[in-house]
């Protein structure tokens, strides 16, 4: 009997994740600037999918309220571009500004448990959206532009902002699969279990907790920013709308809460979804509720967290696995 | 005397919130779970009375009498369907259930009514626009406000009552304080359970009424009054049942409040002082919610 963390699959996935990362930094190279857009976005909604993910997962923390980082992101960047810092520096800081927030915020938020830390977090991107309404200089309740983009070449904007995203997904889910794997992981993924029977083993729950926070704080600014970015127009109304939250849970829980691979299956899917129904229309959001709310209630861990049990994948390993003994593979850690 | 003013309206403000958060309150104190769909179905309520006054022309009060036990009955049913499958589940599932749920209403709200929006107050019969002007005009007092105020107190008295007064409330407590006790000595806890949801949205439907008759509603206004009713439960005490009608006061007071200072800063005072109530209440970890108090 061994403890064991690859396998001969994951070996080859992990690399072959690598590998695809590569490609993608190619794709601008290649296809025309609306697939470059459309890419894009499915790259904000991995992001959006792994940080939500990373929260509710494996923090147990269900936000509705992610949204304040992406809005204070995308007006950070405006913000930033207005006092003359060149648009894609203005970007970083807006995500360093952004994502710093969160530090204070988490100092009351993690306080709380269940409904109170939802809508708590709810409340927040409600005061953060009415503040911002407030302010003549980005817009207030019209929206604003990110004019300083409109001077670069459409065609080369689009594959900077594109490459950005890029290199924002691959940071933050490198990031996330780092930390998973870290000695710390082991008591990130002990919290997901059962957070009292961690807490009883010695494991600071709320540290883990702030550090998750954080991360998801940093992750959904830079997402904020790209679609600052990728849009090129925003509006209070939208960008600190509580519908971001609805296709986050969406996504994290049609692939697997709690899962590493899971978020991005369900990021894809709702990005298939969104270009077959360009429309979008009611219909389209009571079929992405029921949904949620099915697998919330059927399928708890997505189709990815059904998959992995049934066919013993293991793509990108987070996880250790005890294995001989009898039985082949036991259940995840 | 325009800030005694503002405290007034914001007394009678308060009553509003406070009977749109009278079921969140009941279910959480039952339960254990938040409804995010609570705001939903309070618009639910409204455009069901809205449908009714539409087709026969009758008074919103007698339309709602007859939505009142549709709106029960469907209390009942989203008890024993999804509600009570998601308890089951842990702390997460019956808020991702519900908030999905929330998407779902609004959106059907919106394929069945339009996106426009909607009003009941002209049809009362002037109820919405009466008031009594004193001090020469410093302080009004409006029959609405006056009506909403009496209304919470018959609400949340009836409530009180309820549970402390017959069988069914008694053994509705028992449920809350310990649902595996209360099997034990003959108390069916699923039927306790719907009930408690089925009270809890008939009440919310009321709620909805009176968002209606006192502004506009249309079929995304569910998420805002879920808001303001949470705030209400937290700043009155989860779990404690007057402290909701005082908590919906302290609320209303608040936004009046900061209307006073700047039109804008109504609904953002209401937040910070939410947000302050969290920040102080729960400044000590706790590991589990208080328990409930009556």
């Amino acid at each position: 009997m061994k403890v064991q963390r690859w396998t001969r699959t994951s070996r080859i996935f992990t690399a072959a994740t690598a590998v695809v990362a590569l490609l993608l930094a190619a794709v601008p190279e290649v296809f025309s600037s609306d697939v470059v857009q459309k890419l894009t976005t499915l790259l904000i909604l991995i992001l959006l999918a792994a940080m939500w993910n990373a929260l509710a997962g494996y923090g147990g923390l269900l936000s509705v309220g992610q949204q304040a980082f992406i809005g204070i992101g995308a007006y950070a960047t405006i913000y930033f571009a207005d006092l003359g810092v060149p648009p894609y520096l203005a970007m970083l800081v807006a995500v360093l500004l952004a994502g710093v927030i969160s530090v204070p915020i988490s100092l009351f938020a993690l306080r709380l448990r269940a409904a109170q830390f939802a809508i708590g977090m709810w409340v927040t991107a409600e005061a953060a959206s009415i503040i911002v309404r407030q302010d003549q200089n980005l817009g207030a309740g019209t929206g604003i532009a990110l004019s300083q983009l409109f001077k670069i070449d459409p065609i080369f904007r689009q594959a900077y902002t594109y490459w950005l995203a890029l290199a924002f997904t691959v940071i933050f889910l490198g990031l996330l699969f780092y930390l998973l794997r870290s000695p710390l992981g082991a008591s990130l993924q002990a919290i997901r279990d059962d957070e009292d029977a961690a807490r009883s083993l010695g494991v600071n729950v709320t540290a883990r907790k702030r550090l998750l926070f954080v991360l998801a704080g940093f992750g959904c600014s830079a997402a904020g920013v790209l679609v600052a970015a990728n849009t090129l127009f925003i509006e209070p109304g939208s960008v600190f709308s509580v519908q971001w939250s609805a296709y986050m849970i969406f996504m994290v829980l049609v692939g697997g809460l709690g899962t590493f691979e899971g978020p991005i299956v369900g990021a894809i899917l709702l990005f298939a979804i969104q270009t077959t129904f360009t429309q979008g229309g009611p219909w389209y959001l009571v079929g992405l509720g029921a949904t949620a709310a099915f697998f919330a209630l059927v399928l708890p861990r997505g189709l990815w967290g059904a998959a992995e049990e049934r066919l013993g994948w293991r793509l990108l390993p987070v996880g250790y696995w005890v294995v001989g003994a009898g039985n082949k593979e036991t259940t995840r850690p | 005397m325009s800030y005694a003013n503002a405290v007034l309206q914001g007394v009678f403000l308060g009553a509003f919130y406070a009977v749109l958060a009278c079921g969140l309150s009941l279910m959480f104190g039952v339960m254990r779970i938040i409804n995010l769909a609570h705001g939903d179905i309070a618009v639910l309520g409204a455009y069901v009375t809205f449908a009714i006054v539409d087709r026969t022309g009758a008074s919103p009060f007698v339309a709602f009498l007859a939505a009142l036990p549709v709106m029960i009955a469907l209390g009942y049913v989203l008890q024993l369907t999804i509600l009570e499958r998601a308890l089951r589940s842990g702390l997460l599932v019956p808020l991702l259930a519900t908030f999905g749920l929330s998407i779902v209403i609004q959106n059907l709200l919106l394929l069945v009514f339009s996106p426009d929006v909607r009003a009941l107050g002209a049809s009362t019969g002037g109820l919405n626009t009466a008031s009594l002007s004193l001090f020469s005009g410093g302080i009004t007092i409006p029959a609405l406000g006056v009506t909403l105020l009496a209304v919470a107190l018959v609400v949340f008295g009836a409530l009180h009552l309820f549970l402390s007064r017959t069988r069914a409330g008694w053994r509705m407590r028992a449920t809350a304080e310990d649902p595996d006790a209360a099997e034990l000595i003959g108390i069916d806890s699923r039927a306790v359970y719907a009930w408690a949801t089925a009270i809890a949205v008939g009440i919310a439907a009321l709620g909805g009424l009176f968002l209606a008759i006192r502004s506009v509603f249309d079929p995304v206004s569910g998420p805002v009054q879920l808001i303001f009713a949470f705030e209400a439960v937290v700043i009155g005490g989860m779990g404690s049942l007057w402290g909701t009608l005082l908590g919906g006061i302290a609320l209303g007071v608040a936004q009046t409040l900061g209307a006073q200072v700047n039109p804008e800063y109504a609904v953002l005072a209401g937040h910070v002082l939410f947000l302050a109530v969290l920040t102080v209440r729960f400044g000590r970890v706790q590991l589990l919610p208080a328990r409930v108090r009556r």
